[in-house]
Protein backbone atom coordinates (compact mmCIF):
# COMPACT_ATOMS: atom_id res chain seq x y z
CA UNK A 1 0.00 0.00 0.00
CA UNK A 2 2.86 2.36 1.08
CA UNK A 3 4.37 1.72 -2.40
CA UNK A 4 1.02 1.90 -4.23
CA UNK A 5 0.64 5.15 -2.33
CA UNK A 6 4.45 6.34 -2.95
CA UNK A 7 4.17 5.93 -6.66
CA UNK A 8 1.06 7.69 -7.03
CA UNK A 9 3.13 10.67 -5.80
CA UNK A 10 5.98 9.87 -7.78
CA UNK A 11 4.07 10.07 -10.82
CA UNK A 12 2.21 13.56 -9.78
CA UNK A 13 5.30 15.06 -9.13
CA UNK A 14 7.28 13.96 -12.63
CA UNK A 15 4.10 15.11 -14.10
CA UNK A 16 4.17 18.79 -12.82
CA UNK A 17 7.88 19.24 -13.10
CA UNK A 18 7.44 22.43 -14.08
CA UNK A 19 5.95 22.80 -10.53
CA UNK A 20 9.51 22.20 -9.32
CA UNK A 21 11.67 24.44 -11.84
CA UNK A 22 9.36 27.09 -10.62
CA UNK A 23 10.38 26.50 -6.89
CA UNK A 24 13.92 25.71 -7.94
CA UNK A 25 14.17 29.49 -9.55
CA UNK A 26 12.46 30.93 -5.99
CA UNK A 27 15.35 29.24 -3.76
CA UNK A 28 17.62 30.71 -6.07
CA UNK A 29 16.40 34.01 -6.44
CA UNK A 30 16.11 34.27 -2.40
CA UNK A 31 19.49 33.25 -2.43
CA UNK A 32 20.42 36.22 -4.48
CA UNK A 33 18.59 38.51 -2.55
CA UNK A 34 19.96 37.45 0.72
CA UNK A 35 23.28 38.39 -0.27
CA UNK A 36 22.01 42.36 -0.96
CA UNK A 37 20.76 42.37 2.57
CA UNK A 38 24.28 41.57 3.68
CA UNK A 39 26.24 43.64 1.09
CA UNK A 40 29.22 42.38 -1.80
CA UNK A 41 31.53 41.26 1.21
CA UNK A 42 32.69 38.06 -0.04
CA UNK A 43 34.52 36.65 3.53
CA UNK A 44 30.71 37.55 5.45
CA UNK A 45 28.91 36.25 2.67
CA UNK A 46 30.90 32.77 3.04
CA UNK A 47 30.48 32.64 6.45
CA UNK A 48 26.62 33.07 6.51
CA UNK A 49 26.20 30.92 3.15
CA UNK A 50 24.91 27.78 5.15
CA UNK A 51 22.42 29.32 6.85
CA UNK A 52 21.19 31.42 3.36
CA UNK A 53 20.99 27.95 2.03
CA UNK A 54 18.50 26.43 4.47
CA UNK A 55 16.62 29.61 4.69
CA UNK A 56 16.33 29.65 1.11
CA UNK A 57 15.48 25.73 1.19
CA UNK A 58 12.98 26.35 4.33
CA UNK A 59 11.41 29.09 2.52
CA UNK A 60 11.11 27.11 -0.94
CA UNK A 61 9.76 24.08 1.26
CA UNK A 62 6.09 26.11 1.90
CA UNK A 63 5.51 26.02 -1.58
CA UNK A 64 6.61 22.29 -2.15
CA UNK A 65 4.32 21.33 0.57
CA UNK A 66 1.11 23.29 0.43
CA UNK A 67 1.57 22.49 -3.52
CA UNK A 68 1.38 18.56 -2.63
CA UNK A 69 -1.84 18.69 -0.99
CA UNK A 70 -3.50 21.27 -3.60
CA UNK A 71 -3.94 18.55 -5.94
CA UNK A 72 -5.77 16.33 -3.31
CA UNK A 73 -8.18 19.03 -2.39
CA UNK A 74 -9.93 19.59 -5.76
CA UNK A 75 -12.61 17.09 -6.83
CA UNK A 76 -12.30 15.95 -3.39
CA UNK A 77 -9.34 13.61 -3.80
CA UNK A 78 -8.19 13.11 -0.22
CA UNK A 79 -12.26 11.96 0.19
CA UNK A 80 -11.93 9.30 -2.42
CA UNK A 81 -8.46 8.07 -1.04
CA UNK A 82 -9.39 7.90 2.36
CA UNK A 83 -12.66 5.89 1.19
CA UNK A 84 -9.74 2.69 -0.07
CA UNK A 85 -9.70 -0.02 2.10
CA UNK A 86 -5.89 1.54 3.39
CA UNK A 87 -4.44 2.59 5.89
CA UNK A 88 -4.34 6.56 6.32
CA UNK A 89 -0.64 6.33 7.24
CA UNK A 90 0.45 4.80 4.35
CA UNK A 91 -0.44 7.77 2.25
CA UNK A 92 1.21 10.49 4.75
CA UNK A 93 4.45 8.45 4.43
CA UNK A 94 4.10 8.33 0.83
CA UNK A 95 3.47 11.95 0.50
CA UNK A 96 5.63 12.65 3.35
CA UNK A 97 8.45 10.06 1.33
CA UNK A 98 8.05 12.29 -1.89
CA UNK A 99 8.25 15.69 -0.58
CA UNK A 100 11.20 14.59 1.43
CA UNK A 101 12.95 13.26 -2.04
CA UNK A 102 11.59 16.60 -3.88
CA UNK A 103 12.85 18.86 -1.17
CA UNK A 104 16.52 16.96 -1.28
CA UNK A 105 16.50 17.29 -5.19
CA UNK A 106 15.83 21.10 -4.11
CA UNK A 107 18.57 21.37 -1.67
CA UNK A 108 21.21 19.55 -3.97
CA UNK A 109 20.16 21.81 -6.72
CA UNK A 110 20.51 24.96 -4.65
CA UNK A 111 23.90 24.01 -3.61
CA UNK A 112 25.81 24.65 -6.83
CA UNK A 113 24.10 28.07 -7.05
CA UNK A 114 25.45 28.60 -3.51
CA UNK A 115 28.87 27.88 -4.06
CA UNK A 116 28.53 30.50 -7.13
CA UNK A 117 27.37 33.16 -5.32
CA UNK A 118 29.11 32.53 -2.22
CA UNK A 119 32.29 31.09 -2.78
CA UNK A 120 31.51 28.31 -0.42
CA UNK A 121 32.50 25.04 -2.18
CA UNK A 122 33.60 21.88 -0.18
CA UNK A 123 35.02 18.52 -1.04
CA UNK A 124 32.79 16.43 1.23
CA UNK A 125 29.90 16.26 -0.86
CA UNK A 126 28.91 12.87 0.52
CA UNK A 127 28.43 14.37 4.13
CA UNK A 128 26.93 17.77 2.69
CA UNK A 129 24.13 15.19 0.88
CA UNK A 130 23.40 13.62 4.02
CA UNK A 131 22.92 16.98 5.75
CA UNK A 132 20.56 17.75 2.87
CA UNK A 133 18.84 14.65 3.30
CA UNK A 134 18.33 14.56 6.88
CA UNK A 135 17.35 18.16 7.31
CA UNK A 136 14.69 17.82 4.47
CA UNK A 137 13.53 14.89 6.28
CA UNK A 138 13.36 17.13 9.33
CA UNK A 139 11.06 19.59 6.97
CA UNK A 140 9.03 17.37 5.31
CA UNK A 141 7.31 15.09 8.08
CA UNK A 142 6.15 17.67 10.30
CA UNK A 143 5.89 19.90 6.81
CA UNK A 144 3.08 17.53 5.11
CA UNK A 145 1.37 16.59 8.25
CA UNK A 146 0.45 20.51 8.71
CA UNK A 147 0.34 21.27 4.56
CA UNK A 148 -2.87 18.50 5.24
CA UNK A 149 -4.47 20.57 7.83
CA UNK A 150 -3.96 23.75 5.85
CA UNK A 151 -4.92 22.40 2.32
CA UNK A 152 -8.39 22.49 4.02
CA UNK A 153 -8.83 26.07 5.38
CA UNK A 154 -8.84 29.31 4.06
CA UNK A 155 -5.59 30.94 4.62
CA UNK A 156 -3.89 28.54 3.86
CA UNK A 157 -0.21 30.45 2.61
CA UNK A 158 -0.37 32.35 6.03
CA UNK A 159 -0.79 29.71 7.83
CA UNK A 160 1.50 26.98 6.67
CA UNK A 161 4.75 28.96 7.35
CA UNK A 162 3.23 30.21 10.80
CA UNK A 163 2.60 26.78 12.04
CA UNK A 164 5.50 25.21 10.67
CA UNK A 165 8.60 27.65 11.03
CA UNK A 166 8.57 27.86 14.93
CA UNK A 167 8.08 24.12 14.92
CA UNK A 168 11.63 23.09 12.88
CA UNK A 169 13.95 25.47 14.96
CA UNK A 170 15.77 22.45 16.28
CA UNK A 171 15.97 20.64 12.41
CA UNK A 172 17.09 24.57 10.83
CA UNK A 173 19.35 24.60 13.69
CA UNK A 174 21.23 21.78 13.52
CA UNK A 175 21.28 21.52 9.76
CA UNK A 176 22.90 24.96 9.32
CA UNK A 177 25.44 24.16 11.99
CA UNK A 178 26.12 21.08 10.13
CA UNK A 179 26.74 22.53 7.03
CA UNK A 180 28.77 25.71 7.80
CA UNK A 181 30.81 23.19 9.86
CA UNK A 182 31.31 21.15 6.74
CA UNK A 183 32.06 24.52 4.17
CA UNK A 184 34.07 26.22 6.68
CA UNK A 185 36.43 23.55 8.59
CA UNK A 186 35.66 21.20 11.37
CA UNK A 187 38.35 21.03 13.58
CA UNK A 188 36.70 19.51 16.83
CA UNK A 189 34.67 16.93 14.80
CA UNK A 190 31.31 18.91 16.35
CA UNK A 191 29.44 18.14 12.79
CA UNK A 192 28.70 14.56 13.91
CA UNK A 193 26.59 15.45 16.79
CA UNK A 194 24.51 18.05 14.80
CA UNK A 195 24.08 15.19 11.87
CA UNK A 196 23.24 13.13 15.11
CA UNK A 197 20.47 15.85 16.41
CA UNK A 198 18.98 16.09 13.10
CA UNK A 199 18.98 12.27 12.98
CA UNK A 200 16.87 12.23 16.28
CA UNK A 201 14.48 15.01 15.11
CA UNK A 202 13.50 13.18 11.97
CA UNK A 203 12.91 10.09 14.13
CA UNK A 204 10.74 11.72 16.68
CA UNK A 205 8.78 13.34 14.41
CA UNK A 206 8.69 11.04 11.33
CA UNK A 207 7.44 8.30 13.81
CA UNK A 208 4.90 10.73 15.85
CA UNK A 209 3.59 12.92 12.70
CA UNK A 210 2.51 9.18 10.73
CA UNK A 211 0.43 8.25 14.79
CA UNK A 212 -1.14 11.60 14.42
CA UNK A 213 -2.10 11.99 10.67
CA UNK A 214 -4.93 9.18 10.88
CA UNK A 215 -6.75 12.26 12.93
CA UNK A 216 -6.02 14.72 11.05
CA UNK A 217 -7.80 13.20 7.93
CA UNK A 218 -10.62 11.65 9.59
CA UNK A 219 -13.88 12.88 8.59
CA UNK B 1 -17.83 30.37 38.03
CA UNK B 2 -17.95 31.39 41.65
CA UNK B 3 -14.94 29.81 42.57
CA UNK B 4 -13.19 31.26 39.83
CA UNK B 5 -13.65 34.66 40.65
CA UNK B 6 -12.48 32.97 43.88
CA UNK B 7 -8.99 32.10 42.55
CA UNK B 8 -9.00 35.68 40.62
CA UNK B 9 -9.43 37.70 43.72
CA UNK B 10 -6.94 35.34 45.83
CA UNK B 11 -4.33 35.64 42.51
CA UNK B 12 -4.69 39.36 42.72
CA UNK B 13 -4.17 39.98 46.49
CA UNK B 14 -1.04 37.58 47.18
CA UNK B 15 0.33 38.95 44.10
CA UNK B 16 -0.03 42.64 45.49
CA UNK B 17 1.49 41.35 48.77
CA UNK B 18 4.23 39.45 47.43
CA UNK B 19 5.16 42.40 45.02
CA UNK B 20 4.76 44.65 48.06
CA UNK B 21 7.25 42.79 49.94
CA UNK B 22 9.28 42.66 47.04
CA UNK B 23 9.82 46.00 46.03
CA UNK B 24 9.54 47.68 49.78
CA UNK B 25 10.63 45.24 52.48
CA UNK B 26 13.02 42.80 50.74
CA UNK B 27 16.41 44.36 50.41
CA UNK B 28 18.57 44.92 46.93
CA UNK B 29 20.26 42.62 45.44
CA UNK B 30 24.43 43.62 45.59
CA UNK B 31 25.40 43.04 42.28
CA UNK B 32 22.22 43.89 39.84
CA UNK B 33 20.55 46.74 42.62
CA UNK B 34 17.05 46.95 42.15
CA UNK B 35 16.83 45.54 38.70
CA UNK B 36 17.12 42.36 40.42
CA UNK B 37 13.59 42.88 42.07
CA UNK B 38 11.84 42.30 38.44
CA UNK B 39 12.47 38.34 39.38
CA UNK B 40 9.63 38.54 42.13
CA UNK B 41 7.23 38.64 39.06
CA UNK B 42 9.41 36.93 36.25
CA UNK B 43 10.08 33.74 38.09
CA UNK B 44 6.91 33.32 39.13
CA UNK B 45 5.88 33.78 35.62
CA UNK B 46 8.34 30.98 34.20
CA UNK B 47 7.26 27.97 36.51
CA UNK B 48 3.19 29.05 35.84
CA UNK B 49 3.68 28.88 31.97
CA UNK B 50 5.15 25.71 32.75
CA UNK B 51 2.22 24.86 34.10
CA UNK B 52 0.10 25.93 31.32
CA UNK B 53 1.68 24.32 28.61
CA UNK B 54 1.87 20.95 30.60
CA UNK B 55 -2.29 21.73 30.77
CA UNK B 56 -2.65 22.39 27.50
CA UNK B 57 -0.56 19.11 26.37
CA UNK B 58 -2.62 17.24 28.81
CA UNK B 59 -5.83 17.94 27.56
CA UNK B 60 -4.53 17.96 23.92
CA UNK B 61 -3.89 14.29 25.14
CA UNK B 62 -7.36 14.07 26.54
CA UNK B 63 -8.98 15.52 23.91
CA UNK B 64 -7.45 12.51 21.28
CA UNK B 65 -8.45 9.81 23.60
CA UNK B 66 -12.32 10.97 24.66
CA UNK B 67 -13.09 13.25 21.91
CA UNK B 68 -14.90 14.84 24.12
CA UNK B 69 -15.28 18.37 23.88
CA UNK B 70 -14.69 19.48 27.35
CA UNK B 71 -11.20 18.74 26.71
CA UNK B 72 -11.37 21.13 23.62
CA UNK B 73 -12.46 23.66 25.95
CA UNK B 74 -9.99 23.55 28.32
CA UNK B 75 -7.44 23.06 25.62
CA UNK B 76 -8.27 26.21 24.21
CA UNK B 77 -8.09 28.17 27.27
CA UNK B 78 -4.55 26.59 28.46
CA UNK B 79 -3.20 27.51 25.19
CA UNK B 80 -4.07 31.17 25.45
CA UNK B 81 -3.24 31.50 28.82
CA UNK B 82 0.29 29.85 28.31
CA UNK B 83 0.42 32.26 25.37
CA UNK B 84 -0.27 34.86 27.92
CA UNK B 85 2.60 33.80 30.19
CA UNK B 86 4.70 33.05 26.96
CA UNK B 87 4.42 36.62 25.80
CA UNK B 88 4.62 38.43 29.78
CA UNK B 89 8.16 35.43 30.21
CA UNK B 90 9.34 37.44 26.96
CA UNK B 91 8.45 41.12 28.07
CA UNK B 92 10.22 40.22 31.55
CA UNK B 93 13.16 39.24 30.37
CA UNK B 94 13.84 41.48 27.96
CA UNK B 95 13.56 44.11 30.15
CA UNK B 96 15.41 42.54 32.87
CA UNK B 97 18.36 41.96 30.26
CA UNK B 98 18.72 45.77 29.08
CA UNK B 99 20.50 47.04 32.36
CA UNK B 100 22.08 43.55 33.10
CA UNK B 101 23.53 42.17 29.73
CA UNK B 102 23.11 45.53 27.74
CA UNK B 103 21.04 43.65 25.25
CA UNK B 104 17.45 43.55 24.63
CA UNK B 105 17.65 39.78 23.86
CA UNK B 106 20.10 37.19 24.26
CA UNK B 107 20.12 33.93 22.56
CA UNK B 108 19.53 31.92 25.95
CA UNK B 109 17.85 28.45 25.55
CA UNK B 110 15.41 28.83 27.95
CA UNK B 111 14.39 32.59 26.55
CA UNK B 112 14.99 31.35 23.07
CA UNK B 113 12.36 27.98 23.68
CA UNK B 114 9.89 30.46 25.54
CA UNK B 115 9.75 32.72 22.59
CA UNK B 116 9.52 29.47 19.69
CA UNK B 117 6.91 28.19 21.95
CA UNK B 118 5.35 31.64 21.43
CA UNK B 119 4.99 31.79 18.16
CA UNK B 120 3.64 28.20 17.88
CA UNK B 121 0.84 28.56 20.14
CA UNK B 122 -0.05 31.82 18.06
CA UNK B 123 0.13 29.78 15.14
CA UNK B 124 -1.98 27.27 16.65
CA UNK B 125 -4.54 29.88 17.87
CA UNK B 126 -4.51 31.13 14.15
CA UNK B 127 -5.27 28.20 12.85
CA UNK B 128 -8.56 27.97 15.31
CA UNK B 129 -9.60 30.78 14.07
CA UNK B 130 -9.57 29.42 10.30
CA UNK B 131 -11.48 26.27 10.94
CA UNK B 132 -15.12 26.45 10.61
CA UNK B 133 -16.12 22.62 11.77
CA UNK B 134 -16.11 22.66 15.77
CA UNK B 135 -14.62 19.07 15.52
CA UNK B 136 -11.78 19.30 13.23
CA UNK B 137 -11.24 22.64 15.26
CA UNK B 138 -10.73 20.33 18.04
CA UNK B 139 -8.75 17.83 16.64
CA UNK B 140 -6.26 19.60 14.86
CA UNK B 141 -5.73 22.00 17.56
CA UNK B 142 -5.14 19.05 20.22
CA UNK B 143 -2.49 17.44 16.88
CA UNK B 144 -0.35 20.64 16.71
CA UNK B 145 -0.25 21.39 20.50
CA UNK B 146 1.05 17.83 20.99
CA UNK B 147 3.84 18.36 17.97
CA UNK B 148 4.75 21.49 19.27
CA UNK B 149 5.09 20.49 23.21
CA UNK B 150 7.12 18.06 21.95
CA UNK B 151 9.19 20.01 20.07
CA UNK B 152 9.76 22.45 23.71
CA UNK B 153 12.62 20.12 25.13
CA UNK B 154 14.22 19.42 21.73
CA UNK B 155 14.73 23.26 21.17
CA UNK B 156 15.72 23.60 24.74
CA UNK B 157 18.28 21.07 24.33
CA UNK B 158 19.48 22.15 20.42
CA UNK B 159 19.99 26.17 21.64
CA UNK B 160 21.44 24.85 24.76
CA UNK B 161 24.22 23.51 22.41
CA UNK B 162 24.45 26.05 19.71
CA UNK B 163 24.99 28.55 22.76
CA UNK B 164 26.82 27.11 25.31
CA UNK B 165 26.64 30.63 26.83
CA UNK B 166 24.33 31.11 29.16
CA UNK B 167 23.63 31.59 32.88
CA UNK B 168 22.88 29.24 35.54
CA UNK B 169 19.37 28.64 37.08
CA UNK B 170 19.28 29.31 41.05
CA UNK B 171 18.34 26.60 43.26
CA UNK B 172 16.89 27.21 46.43
CA UNK B 173 20.40 27.26 48.07
CA UNK B 174 21.69 30.19 46.26
CA UNK B 175 19.00 32.24 46.74
CA UNK B 176 19.22 33.82 50.53
CA UNK B 177 15.91 33.41 52.74
CA UNK B 178 15.15 37.18 52.31
CA UNK B 179 14.27 36.45 48.97
CA UNK B 180 12.05 34.19 49.54
CA UNK B 181 8.73 35.28 50.86
CA UNK B 182 7.84 37.84 47.97
CA UNK B 183 8.49 35.35 45.43
CA UNK B 184 7.25 32.56 46.74
CA UNK B 185 3.74 34.54 47.18
CA UNK B 186 3.98 35.40 43.75
CA UNK B 187 4.45 32.10 42.59
CA UNK B 188 0.86 31.59 44.31
CA UNK B 189 -0.83 34.54 43.42
CA UNK B 190 -0.02 33.92 39.44
CA UNK B 191 -1.02 30.09 40.15
CA UNK B 192 -4.34 31.42 41.20
CA UNK B 193 -4.75 34.00 39.13
CA UNK B 194 -3.49 31.59 36.09
CA UNK B 195 -6.64 29.13 37.14
CA UNK B 196 -8.99 31.51 37.57
CA UNK B 197 -8.70 32.63 33.77
CA UNK B 198 -8.25 29.37 32.59
CA UNK B 199 -11.27 28.48 34.52
CA UNK B 200 -13.26 31.76 33.05
CA UNK B 201 -11.68 30.84 29.37
CA UNK B 202 -12.94 27.53 29.17
CA UNK B 203 -16.55 28.38 30.38
CA UNK B 204 -16.42 30.82 27.77
CA UNK B 205 -15.40 28.35 25.47
CA UNK B 206 -18.05 25.86 26.41
CA UNK B 207 -20.41 28.70 25.77
CA UNK B 208 -19.10 29.59 21.99
CA UNK B 209 -19.14 26.04 21.37
CA UNK B 210 -22.96 25.16 22.36
CA UNK B 211 -23.91 28.82 20.46
CA UNK B 212 -22.27 26.74 17.81
CA UNK B 213 -23.22 23.49 17.60
CA UNK B 214 -27.12 24.62 18.47
CA UNK B 215 -29.96 23.69 15.98
CA UNK B 216 -31.88 27.21 14.21
CA UNK B 217 -34.22 28.45 16.34
CA UNK B 218 -37.72 27.04 15.25
CA UNK B 219 -40.11 29.93 14.07
CA UNK B 220 -43.52 29.73 14.08
CA UNK B 221 -44.23 29.63 10.44
CA UNK B 222 -41.10 26.86 10.22
CA UNK B 223 -43.79 24.11 8.89
CA UNK B 224 -45.76 26.35 6.47
CA UNK B 225 -42.60 27.54 4.92
CA UNK B 226 -41.29 23.70 3.87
Amino acid sequence: MLIASLRKELLLQWRTRSQFMAVFVFGAATLLLFSFGVGPNAEMLRTFSSGFLWLGLLMSSTLTLSESFHGEMENRALEGLLLLPSDPRALYYGKAIANWLQLTLLGCALVPVMVVLYDAGTTQLLKLLLIIALGAAGLSAPGTLYAAMTAQVRAKQTLLPLLLFPLIVPALLASVKATSLVILGDPMQQSRSWIALLGAFDLIYWSLCGLLYGRVVEE
Amino acid sequence: MKTAWIFVVLGVAFLVAGSYLGLFVAPAEEYMGNVQRIMYVHVPTAWNWMLAVLYAFGAAIAFLFTANAKWDARLEAGLEVSTLLAFLLCCQGSIWAKPTWGVWWDWDPRLTSVAVLLFASIGIIALRGFVDDPHRRAVWSAVATIIASVDLPIVYYSVKWWNSLHQQQSSPQTVSSQFHLPLRLNAFGVLFLMIGFIMLRTRVANMNRARETALPPMTEHAGEIA
